[in-house]
């Protein structure tokens, strides 16, 4: 090996051959970069070991500390109940219609209006979920009202339909129609995504076979983005889930358990469970709040890894084409 | 089904149309046609109305009318694919504009009740005192924009930083775990973040403890993976071939980083960073737990309680007090102010998109 | 100033896969050297590891010696972003600074590294540069616009002047005519030229008539198949290898009667 003269910016025997030697500024940056990954890894790992560490007490308290007097499964099932009745609604109810729009902005609107429209889909995914609680509690529940009671009269033998219709609206069916009006953007911003990056191969092969508009999305169209509709509805759920302020803008009440979704005695989520309940707690309560949180975190952590899940396997789909 | 009264009607009017404008070519129906069946029922649904039948009742069964008799006009002229094409056609429009009808009534909803408020002193004034008629949101605007403030001056550097290491260094178990946890994050519920916050500060601070701090702890919890998301698609649309130049220029890593990736990207980082904060000034409920809430001007995020846009403007509608009419306005007039907010911020981004992305010309 | 290059037994890698093999040449100074070969036979890789550019892409290292005037050029310490400056490169495609006006361009070697000088100074290097890639007469008047916005040739052009304005002693280039029509081409050529009195220049090209136009020395690449090493096959002056190469497998591809 010959003898270096070159520069040397670092002591000899630091690197390798073919290693590079790396300056002072080069260590100190990859340092913070790397600082900062690990500090978001220790910051999710703190907000379960938080939740746990003041949620526990809860767990494991004696049956009648906890709210409701009879332990924290008690406590918390109805609760799920309510958030998982609610979610449901909306994603039955929105789900068709995201779908709807997303054709309708990708494959059937005029080019020029379709760019606007995405654009204001994703303007509408953006408004606070206050405002939208707002909307409907007044303006939506009131609506609701005289079709509920139509509801009760004459499809009261449906258990969601049991009535006593509820007189101000605010009913677990209003809960999960905001709910479904909010996440529909979401969806459909995910599924329109999606239909969009059908290969234009595959379109233009069905077309060209002489398939009317409908018969190309059947074929080229929706089985690409099955996956996509999918995943949208997944993060939509979560969205659903986790929602607070919009739920606890229309529900009130002691959180029960029924199927019954337009009565005023309802069942109530987790989330707004906790901002209903949370200012005015203390103690164990409080405890017991956290632990129902950490029990919202788990689903909708469940929800977001399968949505995830789908989306990754097809992202490996399309790069194997 | 509800419609049958209204049905027969409405697929009598398509009818009446479809002999009387004659096709132009055999088998084709003229490019108009969605437009005359829509027409068509329409005119009878306002016949309807002013006969009395109910409005809910017109409305569905229009709709319903309107689909059908695309249908049923393509298939006596056109043939069974071709008709159910236009009902499919049909079918996504009528969604789309169903869907439509909420968020336009929303957006209607929020400008014409908040519209009353809009005046100098909601801007100016804060609740100190106020009982009633008056008042304003000043300290709730100011709240707003320092816990937001703070919670976007700890997660961009973070976030920024994060991204940087995923793409331009992370390989291997640790980018992959990050990468993972970025995910989760992504989905994690607000009020979680709140208590989490919550669960942070009681262990250290006891119980009862509100902060502005605690506030935009949560807020980052939300903002974070957000920005990270963002600037790592930024980062990675950066061609390889930039950064090859600049190595070959004798450049060193981290310059080429700050200098030719991070400015190459920075307008994308940008619309980025705005999109994660109109995402998370417009949160409510893990500021209502963290933060509280008081009547009077509170500038310090690291004692007491604060204030904040979206929490006032809850507590304003759901504790209106004993002349709700004043309170329930103010409610409005701050959904209003925020929701402005978002959208300004979501025009803001496609501005500096458009005015800091590298030039041709 | 141009310097010489010597390479001995190099080895070069991608992680476990030995991309190129035992490659040893004398590379003279002020003098352009052209690589030619098929596909895939490793001139890119080789070309890159003479300015350790090759152990950007994760995995990539090297075996063997490569000096520079005598120096070696991986010995254990050296900077490899130090190498970088006296090695220039330009690539296959031209990559000016999307963000950078023509003038910022040029000056990016400095700029980019923070290293202060006075405007008389860096206007004087620009136009220096800029003259030195035969590009000062078409944009002396429009600096200050983005180099983005210059047709292709242009922009290789510019791209060479960035390279020559951090004063390297060697010039690596990458096929820099094959994104090009045939007018810009001979534009980068005749540069090529008048750019060998002060550069040491290897450029690496498919095109036969170019390697035989614009160089003094040329080295043939070949690749026995797919998944193995490629090697040097023979490395003589220009006129020999066009008109009476040593090995069969040279005379074949240089009269295109390869494959
Ligand atoms: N980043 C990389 N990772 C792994 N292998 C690589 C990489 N880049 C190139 N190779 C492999 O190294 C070998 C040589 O590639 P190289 O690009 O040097 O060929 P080349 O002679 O320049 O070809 P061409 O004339 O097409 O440019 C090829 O087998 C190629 O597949
Ligand atoms: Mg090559």
């Amino acid at each position: 090996m010959s003898i270096s003269t070159e520069p040397q910016a670092s002591p000899p025997g630091a690197s390798t051959r073919g290693r590079p030697s790396r300056q002072v500024g080069d260590r100190v940056f990859a340092g913070f970069a790397t600082g900062a990954g690990i500090l978001i890894l220790l910051m999710l790992a703190g907000v379960a070991a938080f939740l746990l560490a003041e949620g526990f007490p809860a767990i494991v308290a004696p049956a009648e500390d906890v709210p409701g007097g009879q332990g924290f499964v008690a406590f918390a099932w109805p609760l799920l109940f309510g958030t998982l009745l609610a979610a449901t609604i909306a994603l039955v109810v929105a789900t068709p219609f995201a779908v709807g729009v997303a054709l309708f902005i990708s494959h059937f609107a005029p080019r020029r209006l379709a760019s606007g429209l995405g654009y204001l889909m994703d303007l509408l995914a953006a408004i606070p979920s206050l405002v939208y609680g707002l909307w409907g509690v007044t303006v939506l529940a009131p609506a609701t009202v005289p079709s509920a009671r139509w509801l009760a009269d004459n499809l009261g033998f449906i258990p969601l339909f049991a009535g006593p219709a509820s007189t101000t609206g605010r009913t677990m069916l209003v809960a999960g129609l905001v709910l479904a009006v909010m996440i529909l953007p979401i969806i459909s911003a995910v599924s329109r995504e999606v239909f969009l990056q059908t290969p234009r191969l595959h379109e233009e092969a069905a077309l060209a076979l002489g398939a009317t508009r409908w018969e190309m999305i059947r074929m080229a169209v929706l089985p690409f983005g099955r996956s996509g509709i999918i995943s949208g509805a997944m993060l939509g759920l979560g969205r659903a889930l986790g929602e607070t302020i919009a739920v606890a803008l229309i529900l009130s009440g002691l959180g029960i358990i029924t199927f019954n979704l337009i009565s005023g005695q309802n069942s109530l989520t987790i989330a707004a469970n906790i901002a209903l309940d949370f200012p005015e707690s203390s103690g164990l309560a409080i405890n017991a709040l956290i632990a129902s949180g950490l029990v919202l975190f788990l689903v909708t952590f469940l929800v977001n890894a399968f949505a995830r899940y789908i989306i990754n396997r097809r992202s490996e789909f399309s790069g194997a084409n | 089904m509800t419609t049958s009264t209204s049905k027969p009607a409405g697929t009598v009017g398509a009818g009446e149309v479809g002999p009387a404008t004659s096709s132009p070519s055999p088998g084709k129906l003229p490019p108009r046609a969605p437009w005359l069946v829509v027409g068509a029922v329409a005119s009878v649904a306002v016949l309807l109305l002013f006969v009395g039948v109910s409005p809910a009742l017109v409305v569905i069964g229009g709709l319903a009318a309107n689909i059908l008799g695309i249908c049923l006009w393509s298939r006596l002229v056109e043939g069974r694919r071709a008709a159910t094409d236009r009902m499919v056609t049909a079918v996504v429009a009528t969604a789309f504009v169903i869907a439509m009808i909420p968020l336009v009534s929303l957006l209607y909803t929020v400008v014409s009740r908040g519209a009353a408020r809009m005046d100098a002193a909601f801007f100016t004034n804060s609740m100190l005192g106020v009982v009633g008629e008056g008042g304003g949101a000043y300290h709730a605007i100011m709240g707003t924009l320092i816990v937001t403030g703070l919670a976007a001056l700890i997660s961009v550097p973070i976030g920024i930083m994060t991204a940087v290491y995923l793409v331009e260094y992370g390989k291997g178990r640790l980018a992959r775990s990050i990468t993972f946890l970025v995910d989760v994050m992504t989905g994690i519920p607000s009020i979680v973040a709140g208590l989490f916050a919550v669960a942070l500060f009681q262990l250290f601070f006891g119980p009862g403890i509100r902060l502005g701090i605690m506030g935009a702890v949560a807020l980052t919890v939300l903002m974070i993976p957000v920005v990270v998301r963002s600037v790592e698609e930024m980062l990675k649309i950066v061609p390889n071939e930039l950064r090859e130049a600049s190595y070959a220029l004798g450049v060193s890593k981290w310059r080429t980083i700050v200098k030719v990736v991070l400015r190459t990207s920075v307008a994308g980082i940008a619309t980025g960073i705005t999109l994660a904060v109109a995402r998370v000034i417009g949160e409510t409920a893990p500021l209502l737990i963290t933060l509280g809430a008081v009547t009077g001007v509170n500038f310090n995020p690291f004692e007491g309680r604060m204030s904040s846009l979206p929490v006032f403007s809850y507590y304003s509608y759901v504790a209106p007090g004993a002349s709700p009419a004043p309170s329930i306005d103010r409610a409005w007039a701050a959904a209003l102010v925020l929701m402005l907010i978002v959208m300004a911020l979501s025009l803001l981004a496609r501005l500096i998109s458009y005015l800091f992305s590298p030039k041709i010309r | 100033m141009a310097k010489s290059i010597e390479v001995r037994d190099l080895n070069i890698y991608y992680g476990a896969f030995r991309a190129v093999e035992g490659v040893t040449m004398s590379i003279r100074p002020a003098q352009v050297t052209a690589l030619i070969g098929p596909s895939g036979c490793g001139k890119s890789t080789f070309l890159r590891s003479i300015n350790r550019m090759h152990e950007v892409i994760p995995g990539a290292y090297v075996e063997g010696s490569l000096t520079l005037n005598g120096n070696d050029l991986y010995a254990p310490g050296t900077d490899p972003v130090s190498v970088r400056r006296q090695v220039g490169m330009v690539f296959q495609r031209p990559n000016p600074f999307p963000t950078m006006s023509i003038y910022d361009n040029v000056v990016a070697g400095y700029k980019l590294n923070s290293r202060k000088a006075s405007k008389t100074v860096t206007d004087e290097l620009v136009e220096r540069s800029l003259r030195g890639a035969n590009l000062w007469n078409e944009v002396k008047d429009r600096l200050d616009k983005p180099g983005a916005g210059l047709s292709g040739g242009q922009q290789q052009r510019l791209c060479i002047a960035r390279a020559i304005a951090v004063q390297p002693d060697v010039l690596l280039m990458d096929e820099p005519c094959s994104a090009l029509d045939p007018i810009s081409t001979l534009a980068i050529e005749d540069l090529i030229n008048e750019l060998k009195t002060e550069y040491t220049i290897v450029i690496v090209t498919h095109n036969m008539q170019q390697a035989a136009r614009v160089s003094d020395y040329t080295g043939f690449f070949n690749i026995e198949g797919t998944g193995k090493p490629g090697k040097l096959v023979e490395m003589d002056e220009t006129k020999t290898i066009f008109s009476q190469p040593r090995e069969k497998a040279t005379e074949d591809y240089v009269s295109g009667r390869f494959g």
